[in-house]
């Protein structure tokens, strides 16, 4: 069972391999970990996709609490997030095919953002089911490199009850 | 204001926390930390390697209460403390730590005596610290005194860049701290505590399973309101010895693997098992499926994340340990002593601790520790080594008060014990202090009979000598049909060495002259060493195999 935890932490040196120790000590799988910069410069907010039972999930969250420079942690409910991740590919391409790998960036809304005599790189966002999708058409062209960001999600606004 | 160094704030810094002892070890990157030390009320006890200084310091909380502080240099000084942080994070024991580093502009260039200490001591430490700038300082260490001793304790680390005890700036102690992500919770919840109370009262085969925890909080008095006014029987785990007096009919003492036959059994057996301030640990539960199966459980604990961890738990309570029980109490409805409380005093007398006593002049271990009960009057404090005689001091010693039985519980330090009993006599100088130890675990750490010299430090050292590793010869014994792998460990002359210290010593290997040698040990002013030869291939039982469940329990000799 895959979980979105959103943790905010204190900027302070050493955050990241604190947290990225306890999940190796404690033998927890992390999917995928995100970093970045939020409103509040002196807070950061990880995306963390962990993998594992409920019991295990809960023993994550609170030794992530222990944690002095853990503010504050959330498990985003998936029905109720925008998520989105990034892919970099660079696929390799003739003259011939460019069009066409053109046409299927263009269904995935994805850029074209650098173009070689042998391979294109594209750039695409969106959930990680779509950018697997995208990436599996690509595959018949055949792929030089690609490099994911991993999850990064918000909770959305308000929401409607019906 | 007038400005000082680095070193200086720190002194001050120590003065405003209250404290007055410190343990370390000079060198070059703390060296101007060791300046200030020199012109300052506190004291400092010179260890004789960093791994002596920091389990002092143990031993000093322990035995206090307080916070105990140890100094170490860069490098080397550093990872040497390594083993004694592990210690007292597994045992919660408040310390700080301060480390010297390189300087600032060296740091990461791989200079002379660099290790990267915060790196190191990152998981084995409660939350560590790198100053790199003297604006930081105060603010940094009492950031490190609060988080060392609220919640559940443990150590804390502050590695100091060189240029941070050099620099000078006008010393300003804050009032509070400002740590936004760190709210330990105190006050248990209302209703669970609700919860427990009916829980307690409809029981009818309740059991009280304490650890440390309820050491640490202070919760002695509570602990045995508790018992008395609701007739619920007590066992303890190691961390857990003498909240409640041994001696009293409902005390089960010591569960676990090496716990006594009624204390496993009453687990077995128990309908209702609460947990204050202990851990489920794999030595106290066995086989976990099979612990106490046929009960439901309560856990109080200061650190939610303990509940839950290796059981299920059907009411957790998250807080200070004494705050919650003090609550439960008006909740709970006073009990006559019924069915299950005359059980369980039938079980113990069915079942006592025993050893053979064969009538001649070999001097049994557990015999030793009767007669140190009954010299110190039950009053001593007692601190062990790990192995064998731990497990003896354990058993065969009646522990009355909290704070009585100082050991390496959770990470099971062999060397702990020598440095250890210097912190505690520290600690507690109008105490009887006696180290139990094995022949194999005071060789680790001899060097700190150094330190019990230099200071008349009156430690009295009991050394329990088989010339073996008897813990684990004990499980080759038993489980590796006598293949003594590297576990025969000849003795050095024990005496000699106390004497080239200028400690007073005596071996002895006769029963009949046990009285007198505990007596000249005893009443010794000043540290001593007393070697006993035990028999070479005496175990310890009962004993719960490792991965069994509890009533499995090898009983040992009739």
């Amino acid at each position: 069972m895959t979980h979105i935890l959103s943790v905010s932490v204190l900027n302070k040196p050493g955050v990241l391999t604190r947290i990225a120790g306890l999940f190796s000590r404690r033998n927890f799988n992390i999917e995928s970990l995100n970093v970045g910069r939020t409103e509040n410069p002196e807070i950061s907010r990880m995306t963390i996709v962990v993998n594992g039972d409920e019991k295990t999930l809960e023993q994550v969250q609170k030794q992530l609490h222990k944690l002095i420079n853990v503010l504050k942690i959330k498990e985003l409910d998936q029905t109720q997030i925008v998520e989105r991740d990034l892919i970099l590919i660079r696929v390799k391409c003739t003259r011939q095919q460019r069009s066409e790998i053109i046409q299927i960036a263009d269904t995935f809304r994805a850029q074209i953002v650098d173009v070689a005599p042998d391979s294109l790189m594209i750039e695409a966002t969106g959930t990680e089911d779509k950018l697997e999708a995208l990436t599996e058409l690509l595959r018949d062209f055949g792929i030089a490199e690609f490099v994911r960001t991993g999850i990064v999600a918000l909770s959305r606004g308000q929401v409607i009850e019906r | 204001m007038p400005k000082m160094n680095g070193g200086q704030i720190i002194i001050e810094s120590l003065k405003k926390e209250n404290v007055d002892v410190v343990f370390g070890y000079p060198g070059g990157a703390v060296i101007n930390l060791y300046d200030a030390l020199y012109s300052s009320d506190i004291k400092h006890y010179l260890g004789r390697h960093e791994q002596g200084v920091v389990h002092a310091a143990d031993g000093y909380a322990r035995s206090s209460g307080k916070v105990g502080v140890c100094i170490a240099t860069s490098g080397p000084g550093g990872t040497n403390l390594v083993t004694g942080l592990a210690n007292a994070h597994m045992d919660s024991v408040p310390i700080v730590a301060f480390t010297g580093q390189v300087p600032s502009s060296l740091i990461g260039k791989d200079a002379f005596q660099e290790a990267d200490i915060t790196g190191i001591s990152l998981p084995i430490t409660k939350h560590n610290f790198l100053v790199t700038d003297v604006k930081e300082l105060a603010k940094t260490i009492k950031e490190a005194f609060f988080i060392a001793r609220t919640g559940r304790p443990g150590p804390v680390l502050i590695d100091l860049a060189k240029d941070v005890t050099q620099a000078e700036m006008e010393f300003e102690y804050p009032d509070k701290v400002d740590l936004p992500g760190y709210n330990p919770t105190f006050e248990g919840h209302k209703l669970q505590i609700n919860k427990a109370a009916k829980k307690i009262n409809e029981a009818k085969k309740p059991l009280l399973y304490v650890g440390g925890g309820a050491v640490i909080s202070g919760a002695d008095k509570e602990v045995r309101e508790l018992v008395d006014k609701a007739k619920i029987p007590i066992t303890t785990t190691l961390m857990g010895l003498g909240i409640y007096p041994e001696n009293k009919e409902l005390a089960l003492e010591m569960l676990g693997m090496h716990g006594t036959q009624y204390a496993n059994l009453a687990t077995t057996e128990a309908d209702l098992l609460i947990a204050v301030g202990a851990r489920f640990d794999d030595r106290v539960t066995g086989k976990l499926d099979e612990f106490a199966s046929g009960a439901d459980i309560i856990q109080i604990d200061i650190d939610p994340a303990e509940i839950g961890k290796n059981v299920s738990v059907d009411i957790p309570i998250v807080g200070d340990v004494k705050r919650v029980i003090k609550e439960l109490l008006p909740y709970i409805e006073e009990k006559e002593m019924g069915e299950w409380q005359k059980y369980v005093i039938d079980l113990k007398k069915r079942y006592p601790l025993k050893y053979e006593d064969d009538g001649s002049e070999t001097i049994k271990p557990q015999y030793i520790m009767e007669e140190i009960d009954k010299y110190t009057k039950g009053d001593a404090t007692i601190v062990t080594e790990v192995g064998q005689h731990q497990m003896w001091a354990a058993q065969y010693h009646k522990y009355q008060k909290p704070r009585q039985f100082i050991t390496s519980g959770g990470l099971g330090t062999m060397g702990y014990g020598l440095p250890a009993a210097v912190g505690a006599q520290v600690g507690q100088p109008d105490e009887k202090v006696v180290l139990i130890a094995g022949d194999g675990s005071i060789q680790m750490n001899i060097q700190e009979l150094g330190t019990a010299a230099a200071y008349n430090i009156p430690i009295k050292v009991i050394i329990f000598n088989n010339n073996y590793l008897g813990m684990v010869r004990q499980w080759q014994e038993f489980f590796f049909e006598k293949r003594y792998a590297s576990t025969k460990i000849p003795a050095p002359d024990f005496v000699k060495m106390a004497d080239s210290y200028g400690i007073w010593g005596r071996s002895i290997d006769k029963k009949s002259d046990l009285d007198k040698a505990l007596k000249e040990a005893m009443e010794h002013d000043g540290p001593a060493v007393l070697d006993i030869h035990i028999p070479q291939e005496e175990n310890v039982y009962p004993m719960v195999p490792a991965g069994a469940g509890l009533k499995d329990m090898i009983e040992g000799e009739k």
